[in-house]
Parts: C-alpha cells; structure tokens; sequence
C-alpha cells in the first residue's frame, strides 16, 4: 500500500489501557480456565475498568529489558521516538502479571502444591528481570470461601504461600469457581488495575528521574521522547488530563528542536502524532475549541516546513494526513454526541486534506519524471525490513546532523522515493477525501459546497480517466449551476464535460454539452465558440470532430479512433435531445396569436427561432406538435429545395401556421405539447431539439421578467425598433375554441318583484339576426344551477299558466324544442315560476341552435349559444297574525275545556300591488266551531299595500283524551290571486286547562232603571265529585235585587244548578252587576277570582223607555258649535257620533261632567 | 485589500465578480457561490422577528486555509461577498465593514441610475472604479 507511509500506526490512533498478562490458564483443554478468560474478555463496556488482558504461557519470554543507563554524558541519541516503543508498552511489556493456580486451602498435597506455585512465580520474576511489572497469583478455588478471619487454615496457609512465593498480601487473590463468577472476576479486575496504575505509576516517575542527567545541547531529542513517554505512560494510567498536559509540553519541544532538512520529516512525523494525541484528547474531554486551536497552531507552524524542494510531495502528503486525521477525529467525537456547525464541521477538513492531496498531485506530477528506473539496491530497503525511529530515511537511520552522511546515497534515495510516489494512485486518494467531503457539507447544509466538491470530483475522475463517473457527476451538478445563473462556473464544467464526451466518442453528450456551449449562457469567447461550432457541424455531418485543446494527445489518439469506429456504425443516428432544461445555442419560443379563437375563425400560431452560435445554421425541419395531434399536419415546415432554412447569428425568424379548428373541439383547449426543430440531415446524422410545450429554455423566464422589468423603466416599449424584442416575447402555449358568436337577441320583460307562492309568468322573446336559418332552436330556462342548494327545492318553473304549479315540477326545463328561426323571425313565450321561499334568485335563459356557415372556403356547421340571466327576488304577499280572546274580548294565554272562545285573524298585506282575496277558511283539529256555517268574512276583499283583514271566529276545544295540555289548532287556508294561490297558515297551539266549576249568566243584553232584570246563573260541576258551592251576592249601589243573598248548595257530578235573581236598576249607564262570590270549600284552587271571569262585569241599563230623554250638548271646538242630539240610542249615537274613547263608554254622570249644558226636553217623538 | 469582491443578486446569481487576475479566476467564482450557503442559513438564522433590525454585516463567513471569505447583505437580500487573503492579518474587522459600506454606498448609485434595469450584471464604470480602490493593487 503506497500511501501507508503516511498513515498513522494503529497503536498511536487507539485508546492505550493497561496490558495485564494472564498465565497459568489452559484456555484450550480446561473448561473451567476458559470460562475464566471468558469472563475477562466478554462485555467489556465502558463500566468495566480499561484494561487489555493477554493469555500468555506461563513462561513466556517478556522483551529484555536493556541495562540501565547511569550516565548520559556521551550518549547522542539517534532518533526521537522508536517505532516499536508505543506497541511494546500497549502488547509486549505488561504491568501486571497473573498467575493462575488450581489450588484449595484444603488441598491433601498443600506443601507439594504451594512450593509449585512458587516456582512458578519465580520462573514468571525471571523473564521480567529489570522490570517493574508486578506479579499476582491467584487461586482457583472449588469452594466457597468463607467470610475472612473464621476460616483460620486459610489465613495461615495464605501467610504461607505468600512467604514462599515472596508475594505481599496484597498480591494474592482467590477466585471460588463458584455461580458468581463475573462478580468475582470483576472484583479481581479491579484489584489488577490498582496495580496497574502502581506500576505505571512508577514508570512514569523512572522516565521523569532521567531528567535531570540530560544537557540541552546534545539531548534535545531526549525531552521530546521523555515527555512523549511520560504522556503515554499517563494514558496507560487513564490519567488523561496530565496525559494532555504532558503531549502539550512534548508539543513544545518538538518545534524547539533545531530543524533542517534531513531531520525535517521526523520532527514533523512527530509532531503530527503528538499533534494527533492532543486533539483527541481534548475531544474527548469535550473541549472541541481546544482541539480546533491545536490544530490550527499546529497547521501554522508546520505550513511552511516544507522541507526537501525535491521531496515536496511529502510535504503536501503529510499536510493532508493531518487535516485528513483531524476531520477523521471531529468526525467520531460528532458520532459520540458532539454537535458541529455549517461553519466548523469536519468536512472542510477533509476538503482542505483533499485540497493538499491534489497539490501533491501536481508536485508528484513535476518531480517524478517517468522513464527513471530505480536505483540499486534500493535504497529504501532496510536490513529489518521497517525503521528504527519515526520519520526517518530508510538509507540514513539514526543519522541526526545538519548534511546528509553520503551525497550520492542521498540522491539515490530521494529519486527512489520520486519513482514510488509516481505508483500512487492520487486521483482514488483525493476523490475518497472529496467524497467523505461531500458526505459531511450534505450533513451540514452546505448544498453549494458539496456541488463544487463534486465538480472537483468529476474532475479528478476525468484525470483519472474514468470518464463515465465524471460525466455523471457533472451532469448532475451542472443543473444547480444552471438554476443559480453562475455561467461562468456553468461554462467551466461543461467544457469538462465536453472534453470527457469527446474522449468517450459519446455523440449524444457531446453535441447536448456543444449545444450550450454555444449558447448564450456560455461566457466561453467567440473563436472558442467558433471552434465548437465547426466540430458540432462535423459531428451532424458524421465526421470525426477535432480534438479538444488541453486533452493529453494519447487520449486524443484514441478518442479518434473510437469516434472512426462510431462513425462506421450504420444506423443509430438519430438523435432527441430534450433541450427545455438547458440553454441550447437554439432558442425557441411560441405562441398562439390569442388566448381564444371562435370556431368559425382560423387558428393561428406563431414559431420563432433564433440562434446564438458565432456561424449561421442550417436546420432542416420545423414541427409543433399539439394537444390534437390531427392538427399537427398543419404545423409542420420543411427545407425543401429552394426554400432556405437558415438562422443568422442573433436573428429571429418568425414561422407563421393557421388551420381551422374541428366543430367537435369547442370548448377544448388547445396545448402545444412540444417543437421539435432538426438539425443536420438523413445522410449524416439527424440531431432533434425538442421543446416540451412552448418552447423556452433554463433562462428564458429569467430574461422575460428582466425584459418586462426594462419595459416597466423605459416607458415605451419596443414600438420604435423594427425588430422584435426576443426577451420580451411571451410564450403562449394553450388556446381555447369557443363557439360562435350568436347573433340572435333575447329579451325578458317581467315585473318584480315576484311573491312568495304565486305563478310568476316572466316574458321570453327570441329574435335572430343571423343570415341563415337557425335550426333546432332551443331554450333552457330556470333556475340558474349553481346557487344555494335548497333554493332549487324551492323553485318550480312551468311554461302552463292554467295550473298551479306543484313539486313535480322541475326548478331548470331543459331543451324545450321551439322549432327552427328564420332570419328576422321572432319568437315569444311565457315562462311561470313558482317560488315557495323568499329572496334572491338568479333565472337562466340558455337559447341554443345550431346553423351552418363557412370559414376559409370550408363548411361548418356551428353550434352557437346565447345566455341570458335575470335576477328576480321574491318577496312574501302578506303577514298573518292571530290571537286567542275569550267572549269577553280578553286575551287568553290558556283555553278552558268545552268552553268557548275567539280566534282573531289579522292578514296585513305587504305586497306592492293590490292583493285579491278570493277566500278563506279554517282546517280544525281538536277545536270544533260554535257557528255552523263558516261563511269567509274575507270574499272578494281587495287589500291595498299596508291594509288589514280581521276575521273571527268562536270556537270550543272538546275534553282531550291524553293528557299533554297543548293542542295543535289546525290551519287557515287562504286563497288569493287568479289563477287562485292557497296559502295555508299553521295555527299556534293552544294551552288547555280544565276548570273543575263553571258558571255562566243567562242575561238580557241591556236593562233600564228601575224594571226589574231577571238574572240566571248556570252552576256546573265539571268534576266526578260532589262538589258544595257557598255563594253569596255583595250590595251594589245601582242595583237592588232579589234572590238567595248567601246559599250554601250542593252540585252532584255532571249536573248544574240554576240560581235566578231579579236585579232591579237604579242608574244609567254601565252599571257593575252586584258582585258574585263563590267558593268551593272542596277545591280551594278554584276561588272566586278565577270563576268570576266567566261572568259579565257589567251591563248597561238604559232610562225608562217611557220617557225619552233628549239631550242637546254644545261641544265647543274652535268657534264652532256643534248640537248633538242624544237620543233614546243613546250609546250609539255617543259611540257612532261623538266617537269617544271606545274602550270607556262614558256614563251619563260623566257627561254630565264633560260638557256644558243639558236640556231634557219632554216626550218627543 | 481583497482579492476578490461580488456582488450577488437575491436570486442568488452574481451581478458582480471582480478578482484579482493574478490567480485563478474560477476558483473565486467557486469561492464566492460556496460562501452563499453560509449566507444564506446567517439570513434564516436571523428570523422574521428580527429581520428589521438585522446588522447588514455578517461578518466572517468561513475560513479557509488561504482566503477569508466576509459577507454583507442588505435589506433587499442583495448580497456582498470580500474574500481576503488569509496572509493579510494587517486588516480588521472595522475595515472589512468600512469596506463594504463603501461597496453599499456604490452600489446604491448604480441602482439609482435610470438606465440601470435591477437585476442586470453592473458594468457601471464608478462602481469599478470603488472596487479596483478596494482590491489589492498588483505590483
């Protein structure tokens, strides 16, 4: 692996823990040994302690540890770092050993077993001689132990065993193979890693013991590797925070060292690791700020050490291993929950090591001249096959002064190095780089960032040749260019793309990509353009196309060839290229002269083409293709011999087409799906351009609203220019065919408003002006569809008069046959509408027919329609009001059982025009009428706008069987209007009561002073109980009379009692009638308040008729004088004359008040 | 001084681009579209509620090893974008906003020309003139 020079050891990239070897275990045959080691090994998450364990045999040869040096006066170190040190402290050199031993405290052969396991211990002491590795031993036991101190052969045998093995207390464990083994294990893992810590402990404090023998002249490297050392140990320890304090002095020190160029790639090797430690550190101590700083010194100070001119390459290697490293470690702390942004995520870290990768390229592709064979022997090889230290030269090891020892061997070995970084496969490294680039901006919401890496992407696939994958990435990104306007950058990709399809001899690619090269978003300069047109035109005319400039002459070669071997191929030249989503050098754009053509007019669009390439081109065909594809013969032009089919360079041509729409396609919209415009020809090669819809391009809604935007400015427009302004022509792609114009009138005379419920006749009248006869004339009318859902349940429309319209007639009469029109001949008819509810209602009138006519020399027959609405609004005729009153005119919130009562209607007219009443009358239910013929009071009334018709009438409501106390009435039906209307009116329901007692006078209907005034009082129990009535009659001044004063009686059930008593008058006049009082001792409810309603208050007694009394009153109104006559009628001529407050009759008494004078004549006649 | 000055419309597609000619002219391009992306989500970040009293001046938008890319963008979303060479430390932030405040002033002019049409690429030779003062003068 060529680029593994520049990877990062794995034993410097891991988490360093504590190696704690593990003998005496037979992982192998032992089943009770391997449950052990299982339990070391399984589950080790992060709750566990860190610790590495290695099954070792028991007398396993640990590394020697070298003699300790006592002076380092002349000791020169040779190098900063040994490779093998880091990988010896993580998997060679243990902190602790364990020794594991079968052996119970009970055990028969206790001695012969305890001086084994010592000799154990000594062998495993041996091979760790000069160490400070610590040993342990640790006995498998098969019982459980029991709690410390009661078992004394225990203890005393573990003071035994520890003395024989020369352990300390400490170091000595048991471990019952028992049911709790992870418990015990973790237990003992804990206890390992004490000691562990210990002896890292000490290590630490051996390597810092060094310092003080170190001078800073000859030793420089020493205080980098202690330091190194010291924050390795640290790790080991899981002491990261001084870890981090110790790599940071080491840090230091590294850039401290003296640097030239034959040390310059160790020092940077190393500082790059150190480096390396610190922001992984300091992200996993969630100090990411601290880590972006680090590496940005970092990156600052090694920038510009270069080093060997020769070797840049390694430089530029080296720099992007370290941005690749670092993107690598941001990239894992945001996998463990650390959160990046779009400014600081690892992706421009990756993009920067790409970046650094590419220069490497470069410099790999100046420096290392192909053609050089490799030096012998090669001076990379190394008689161990690896390095001693990092980052030196295989040929100089440990070599540490400013010149390299032997010039040549220098030379050799750089030239070596050059032939090995010529093997490198940069173009793999840099779009691996680029593509985890892409993957983090994608992340990050960077979609510009990671169009441009691809772009970068495509680019080096295009250097590595691989064509296909830098087309498609091209490709895809192209469009996002597109879109944003950036033609520069556009330009710059395509002519990429370009060149990858001339190299593939992709025909299709490569005139699609020449096409918008051409174009005008292209901001290549003419002669290139020139150039890509000539080639373009080789290519239609099946001709191998100039190379392009700047493809290497060995691809160009063989593009060649491969387009020969293309252009040999027969067939397959044909060619559509949907061009609507680029901007080809062709531009088209099309319309419809307008938005709508009437059937009977033809049809007319408009192409215009126009080309931006520096040379006029020749195309051959024009088609539009439409939504009906029977009209695309018409839509077609093609070069034929004379007729030149050329596009100048920024001139628009117009192409005008015309054809009559079918009959059949009124009211259908017309689409231009797609304008195909063909280049080249069937000899070479036939290239379509097709336009969906249209026409138009990626930039031409852009251009049109910056034209319209310019018009807005300059006022006047384009008038002045004889030419047409191309930005500012709009595309109009559909057109409607709508029917012919009718040339009929339709009149309709009617007088709003309309009234509820009344046969509204609305006038229709058709006249045609046509020339022709218009045939199957036919009307539509009625309600207007589309309104108010109910209103058509409340609209009945008929063209009968004689009837009243009902639910069985429709709201809409379609296509009512009226026959054929003769031009000039009008046509009439009388629609009725019925609306049963009121308010707004727009009516239709549809007149269709059809007539036959000609357009440009054809015959067509037409359908023409005309529509007419009227809005009619519908207003109620007349209110209906109605109210209970007892006899007595009183009003009546409650009806008693079986007695009578008044209903009162009121008809107050609300119409505008007078309202013929024909008739009207009552629909009873419960209620049964007291008068036997219910004669209309209303016949033949005629109500004028704002007039009142009252009707009463007596009614009496049975006893109800059930018990509910509301009672429906029934309805009052009222006929009006000719032909006669019904309106029928819903009578309020009434309350019922029933009164246990009722009682009712039988009275003349007036008496006169001083005759006698018989009186009857009809008594009636209406309850099933016998029922004692106390009645007595109060004094009354105006009345003597005689009878029962106060009785007392019995009623039976059902039956009545008559009282008679002779009232005899005293006053004129309306008199009170003696009060009545009864009570009924059984029914305490029913008092003598309630029963007095059925009885007459008063009565009016009139003067004797023996004289008549003639009173002669001046009334004195102004200066008139008025005489009144007052006669024996006396009420009458006051209530017919005087008109006075009805309510009130005055009495003679009050007149005698009111007015002036009296005369009593005497006896007239 | 800058190595390179957009203008970029508030559709996103450049009205402006003047680089240094000394350097690769497509990879500012490449330069300048990129920084929209941090432009943009500064312009969004910012919200409805505040957008009245946003600071036209966005500041640094990203750093790259070689370039400091600064963005400017005024209340029509017209966006103005200063790469600077990451080498020239000689320059503050007080200066990077003066600079784009001349930019804007300039820019204002041209947009108040009547035959200037909005949306159009500046070719306004004033406005040339203020940019060459701003950019690093070759020697």
């Amino acid at each position: 692996m060529a680029g593994s020079q520049w990877e990062l050891p794995p034993e410097l990239c891991c988490r360093p823990m504590a190696f704690v070897a593990l003998t005496g275990l037979d992982v192998v045959y032992n089943a009770v040994h391997r449950a052990i080691w299982d339990a070391f090994c399984a589950n080790r998450r992060a709750d566990r302690v860190p610790i590495s364990f290695k099954v070792l045999p028991g007398d396993h040869e640990y590394p020697k540890c070298r003699t300790k040096r006592t002076s380092y006066e002349w000791y020169i170190p040779k190098g900063i770092l040994k490779t093998g040190w880091m990988n010896k402290h993580l998997n060679l050199v243990p902190a602790l050993v364990v020794l594991f031993y079968e052996l119970d405290w009970d055990d028969p052969q206790w001695k012969e077993k305890q001086s084994e396991c010592a000799t154990k211990v000594e062998i495993v002491r041996t091979s760790l001689q000069g160490r400070n590795t610590k040993v342990a031993v640790v006995l498998i036991q098969k019982k459980t132990p029991l709690p410390p101190g009661e078992d004394l052969v225990a203890s005393e045998r573990a003071a035994a065993l520890c003395n024989a093995c020369d352990l300390s207390g400490k170091s000595l464990f048991v471990l019952p193979h028992t049911d709790h083994l992870v418990g015990y294990i973790i237990r003992l893992e804990n206890a390992f890693y004490e000691h562990a810590q210990t002896y890292y402990y000490t290590e630490i404090r051996r390597v810092k013991s060094h310092k003080e023998f170190l001078n800073k002249t000859t030793h420089q490297l020493l205080f980098v590797r202690h330091q190194f050392k010291i924050a390795f140990f640290s790790e080991l320890k899981q002491d990261t925070q001084n870890a981090l304090k110790y790599y940071r002095t080491a840090y230091s020190l590294v850039h401290e060292l003296r640097a030239h160029e034959t040390n310059m790639l160790e020092i940077k090797t190393m500082a790059g690791f150190i480096n390396y430690k610190i922001c992984r550190l300091c992200f996993q101590h969630n100090t990411p700020l601290d880590a972006i700083a680090q590496f940005r010194k970092h990156i600052d100070l090694c920038k510009k050490k270069i080093g060997s001119a020769e070797l840049a390459f390694e430089h530029t290697a080296w720099m992007s291993k370290q941005f690749q490293s670092f993107g690598e470690l941001f990239d894992e702390a945001i996998k463990l929950g650390l959160t990046a942004i779009q400014t600081q995520n690892p992706g421009f870290y990756y993009q920067q090591a790409a970046c650094y990768s590419q220069d490497r390229k470069l410099q790999a592709q100046q420096l290392c001249q192909s053609g050089v064979s490799l030096p012998t022997p090669d001076p990379l090889e190394t008689p161990t096959g690896g390095l001693d230290f990092y980052g030196q030269r295989p040929w100089r090891q440990g070599h540490q002064s400013i010149d390299p020892p032997d010039p040549e061997k220098e030379k050799a070995g750089i030239l070596a190095l050059q032939i090995k970084e010529r093997d490198v496969p940069h173009s793999e490294l840099i779009i691996a780089l680029l593509s985890n680039a892409v993957a983090q901006f994608k992340k990050y919401k960077c979609p510009r960032m990671k169009s441009h890496l691809m772009v970068q992407m495509g680019e080096e696939y295009y250097h590595a040749k691989d064509y296909t994958k830098a087309l498609k990435l091209l490709d895809y990104v192209m469009c996002d260019y597109r879109t944003e306007r950036w033609w520069g950058l556009l330009t710059a990709i395509l002519t990429t793309a370009l060149r990858c399809a001339y190299l593939m001899a992709n025909v299709k690619d490569y005139i699609t990509y020449s096409m918008e090269l051409l174009g005008r978003a292209s901001t290549l300069r003419e002669e290139q353009k020139s150039r890509i047109e000539k080639n373009l035109i080789k290519v239609l005319m099946n001709e191998v196309p100039d190379a392009e400039p700047e493809c290497d002459p060995s691809s160009s070669t063989a593009a060649a060839s491969l387009w020969n071997d293309r252009m040999a191929l027969a067939g397959s030249n044909d060619f559509t290229i949907e061009v609507q989503d680029y901007v080809p050098f062709i531009q088209c754009k099309a319309r419809f002269q307008s938005p709508s053509f009437h059937v009977d007019q033809p049809i007319q669009l408009q192409v215009f083409v126009r080309a931006d390439c520096p040379h006029p081109v020749r195309f051959n065909k024009l088609a539009v293709s439409l939504s009906n594809q029977e009209y695309n013969q018409w839509c077609v032009v093609e070069s034929s011999g004379q007729e030149n089919m050329c596009l100048s360079p920024g001139a628009t041509r117009c192409y005008n087409f015309s054809f009559v729409a079918k009959t059949e396609d009124v009211g259908k919209k017309i689409e231009m799906t797609g304008i195909e415009v063909m280049l080249g020809s069937e000899t070479g090669r036939c290239v379509f351009l097709s336009w969906r819809g249209a026409g138009g391009d990626a930039a031409s809604t852009h251009e049109a609203l910056q034209a319209i935007r310019s018009l807005r400015h300059r006022g006047r427009g384009t008038e002045g220019r004889q030419e047409l302004d191309w930005d500012s022509l709009t595309i109009q792609h559909s057109t409607m065919i709508i029917s012919r114009v009718p040339k009929i009138s339709v009149q309709l005379s009617h007088q709003p408003p309309a009234l509820n419920n009344e046969m509204y006749c609305i006038n229709f009248t058709v006249q045609s002006q046509e020339e022709a006869v218009a045939r199957d004339v036919k009307l539509t009318a009625g309600l207007k569809p589309g309104q108010e859902a109910n209103l058509s349940h409340t609209t009945y429309v008929t063209l009968n008069s004689s009837k009243v319209c009902d639910d069985s007639d429709p709201a809409l009469l379609p296509d009512i046959p009226l026959g054929d029109l003769n031009p000039g001949e009008k046509m009439e008819r009388c629609v009725y509408v019925k609306c049963v509810s009121t308010g707004q209602r727009v009516f239709l009138f549809h007149v269709a027919y059809t007539i036959d006519t000609t357009v440009e020399g054809q015959q067509i027959n037409c359908k023409c329609h005309k529509d007419e609405t009227v809005n009619i609004e519908t207003v109620v005729p007349f209110e209906v009001s109605v109210k209970f009153v007892s006899t007595k005119f009183e009003p009546l919130d409650r009806v008693a059982v079986d007695i009578p009562f008044l209903l009162m209607t009121d008809l107050l007219s609300s119409s505008p025009w007078p309202i013929l009443l024909a008739t009207s009358s009552l629909q009873l239910v419960t209620m049964t009428s007291k008068t036997a013929q219910l004669h209309s009071q209303l016949e033949q009334v005629v109500l004028q706008t704002g007039e009142c018709a009252s009707e009463c009438f007596c009614l009496q409501c049975p006893p109800v069987a059930n018990s509910s106390n509301t009672v429906a009435t029934g309805q009052y039906l009222i006929s009006w209007r000719s032909p006669l209307v019904q309106t029928a009116v819903t009578l309020p329901h009434v309350i019922l009561e029933t009164v246990p007692l009722y009682i009712h006078a039988e009275l003349p209907s007036f008496g006169r002073v001083r005759e006698s005034l018989p009186v009857r009082y009809h008594i009636e129990n209406r309850t099933a109980l016998v029922q004692e009535v106390e009645m007595a009659v109060e004094p009354s001044d105006a009345f003597m009379f005689s009878g029962l004063k106060q009785v007392r009686l019995r009623i039976l059930p059902g039956s009545e009692q008559q009282m008679l008593y002779n009232y005899y008058p005293l006053m004129a006049g309306y008199q009170t009638l003696p009060q009545l009082n009864i009570s009924l001792p059984r029914c305490p409810t029913t008092n003598t308040h309630t029963l007095r309603r059925f009885l007459p208050q008063r009565i009016f007694v009139k003067v004797t008729h023996k004289h008549f009394e003639v009173c002669i009153y001046t009334l004195t109104s102004g200066s008139t004088v008025t005489w009144y006559r007052i006669s024996d009628d006396f009420s009458t001529a006051v209530l017919t004359d005087l008109k006075l407050v009805r309510q009130h009759p005055p009495t003679l008494t009050s007149i005698h008040n009111v007015w002036h004078k009296k005369f009593f004549l005497s006896r007239m006649t | 001084m800058a190595v390179c000055i957009a203008v970029i419309a508030k559709e996103n597609y450049p009205l402006y681009i003047r680089s240094v000619p000394t350097q690769n002219e497509l990879k500012f391009h490449y330069t300048v579209h990129t920084s929209l992306d941090v432009v943009e989500e500064k312009i969004s970040a910012v919200g409805k509620a505040m957008a009245d009293q946003r600071e036209l001046y966005l500041g640094l938008l990203y750093p790259t090893e070689d370039y400091k890319v600064y963005g400017y963008v005024t209340n029509s979303k017209v966006k103005f974008v200063i790469v600077v060479d990451s080498s020239n430390t000689s320059l503050r932030d007080n200066e990077i906003r003066s600079m784009f405040r001349k930019l804007h002033n300039s820019f204002t002019d041209v947009m108040c020309n009547p035959f200037y049409n909005p949306g159009d690429p500046i070719q306004s030779k004033a406005f040339d003139g203020i940019v060459s003062g701003m950019m690093v003068q070759p020697s």
